[in-house]
């Protein structure tokens, strides 16, 4: 899915809900997931110039799972361990979105190179 | 049919022979329309889809019944040998015979083992639904009293269960709307600074919610342990039994508990 | 252009969101809350949060500014109704609400509020008896 402007957000966010719920995603879950998801393509947004977003459902064994890949070419992100860590931030806004949004998923993967994009890539388990 | 009568692995008790036949007879017919010189060989042709139907359907109800995987792997097995016997008859042709016999025997050798992987699968699901229902158990939650709620944490606390028993005094906050949820940990068996961080969660959790949280059953050896390991509790009400935590959310609400004046017989 | 409607209730103002939030929407909510304080001179801001299911950092961020802007004016600010699944989240998140209180519902958020500001007739209770209070770490 293309996020290219502020209106774009609220229908990825349904989106992504409407996969949740389709593996039967636990409502706690479904939160976790659409609130990391927010985060991440705010970012998207704000620092990358928008992008795209690729929604998947995944299955390992038994269980289900959504996995979401954003996708920016926006000037990418100096020092990633930094940004890992709690409390960094560089706009007007509180920097707790990196190291909070990890917490949320159970896997948070991200590449960054300056001037050329970032990718992140997140996945959440239906059963947690 | 004689084969499996004179086999040791007959289990009259659990079914009757007659229900034996019409099951062989099922299954016999449907393997007989199926088989054919091309799929003699290929056990994962679609036209054996019907075969292995029927054959995860008797897996699951012996299972159902009580017979061991053994006992359903050697009624395929009997049947094997009952064909082989038959085709020992028939084909005169040893080099033939050979052939047929080894395809035969790979064939009927896969279909056991398929009883035997219906078998586990069925086990694994009731594993997983008990499991479910142990969750559920596990974590009541209790109205003591008009706006305050206790929870009895029994067992260790690990993220999924922390996240269960969140939901769940949560919820339970919003339906009561209760102002203060006492968390008994006397059932923790241990507290280090893992299960002190899901404890801080759930109680971080509660105030959003505009509730408050006391712990409750601090064993001395925990709070040995808190200390030792550094953990700041300083944030949160703790009391040593459930009665005082009782008595603290009652201050905390404002309602006091008084001794009735004495009894007055009536004269 | 659609505003969110602020009530007024005595001294209180209530404001219930129910739709998503994006930029320019959540200015205007502060601009707005801002100017309907000072006009009526309003004590408490009561935001009921009970139709949201997703409160991301931005809201989050939305929240702690219209508490910051209300104490300077002299008015509190309490967040009630919010989903558990959303406190749950928000906890894991690590996101702190600083400077407004929480309760249950409005009712408990307007009790709370009255315990918490001063009113003409009434002496102001001891600010040490809190049942919800500022969100820590």
């Amino acid at each position: 899915m293309t996020v290219m402007r502020e209106q774009d957000v609220v229908p990825f966010r349904n989106r992504v809900k409407e996969y949740a719920v389709k593996i039967k995603m636990g409502l706690v879950n479904q939160t976790k997931l659409i609130t990391a998801a927010s985060e991440l393509v705010r970012n998207m947004l704000r620092y990358g110039n928008g992008g795209q977003v690729l929604i998947e459902v995944i299955s390992r064994g038994r269980d289900n799972g959504i996995r979401l890949t954003f996708k920016d070419e926006g000037p990418g992100i100096a020092d990633l361990s930094l940004a890992l860590k709690d409390g960094y931030s560089t706009g007007k806004s509180l920097g707790l979105g990196l190291p909070g949004t990890k917490r949320l998923v159970n896997e948070f993967d991200i590449k960054s190179e300056l001037g050329k994009g970032t990718k992140v890539t997140i996945i959440k388990w239906a059963n947690g | 049919m004689q084969n499996q009568l004179t086999d040791a692995g007959l289990r009259e008790d659990l079914m009757s022979n007659e229900d034996l036949r019409i099951e062989s007879e099922e299954l016999i017919n449907a393997l007989i329309a199926t088989l054919n010189e091309k799929n003699l060989s290929d056990i994962e042709s679609a036209d054996f889809d019907h075969v292995i139907e029927i054959l995860s359907g008797i897996s699951i109800s012996r299972a159902k019944q009580g017979f061991s995987p053994r006992e359903t792997g050697l009624f395929i097995i009997s049947l094997k040998e009952a064909l082989i016997q038959v085709m020992n008859e028939e084909i005169t042709d040893s080099n033939e015979l050979i052939g047929l016999s080894l395809k035969l025997n790979r064939l009927m050798d896969n279909f056991s083992i398929i009883t035997f992987e219906t078998f586990i699968k069925g086990r694994e699901e009731v594993i997983l639904r008990q499991t479910d229902e142990i969750t559920e158990i596990s974590t009541p939650v209790i109205r003591v009293w008009d706006g305050i709620l206790a929870l009895p944490i029994i067992g260790t606390l690990d993220s999924a269960r922390t996240q269960v028993v969140m939901e769940s005094l949560l919820t339970e906050i919003v339906e009561s709307g209760s102002g203060v949820a006492i968390l008994d940990i006397s059932g923790v068996p241990t507290v280090d600074s893992l299960v002190a961080q899901h404890l801080l969660k759930t109680v971080s959790a509660t105030r959003l919610m505009g509730a408050e949280c006391v712990i409750s059953g601090i064993r001395p050896e925990i709070a040995q342990t808190i200390v030792h390991l550094g953990i700041d509790l300083s944030n949160i009400v703790t009391k040593a039994t459930l009665a005082s935590a009782l008595l603290y959310a009652f201050k905390t609400l404002r309602l006091e508990v008084k001794k009735a004046g004495p009894v007055v017989k009536n004269i | 252009m659609d505003r969110i409607p602020i009530l007024r209730m005595g001294q209180f103002l209530l404001v219930t969101i129910q739709v998503d939030l994006y930029d320019r929407l959540a200015l205007d909510l502060e601009a707005d809350l801002v100017k309907m304080v000072s006009k009526t001179g309003a004590r408490g801001i009561l935001i009921d949060i009970s139709a949201v299911s997703i409160v991301d950092s931005f809201m989050g961020r939305i929240i702690g500014n219209i508490g910051v802007m209300s104490k300077l004016l002299d008015a509190e600010t309490v967040v009630v109704g919010m989903q558990p699944a959303v406190a749950i989240t928000l906890v894991e998140l690590g996101l702190p609400l600083k400077g407004v209180y929480t309760a249950l519902n409005v009712e408990k958020g307007m009790d709370l509020l009255r315990t918490k500001i001063e009113i003409f007739e009434q002496t102001e209770t001891d600010p040490d008896d809190d049942n919800s209070d500022y969100i820590t770490q």
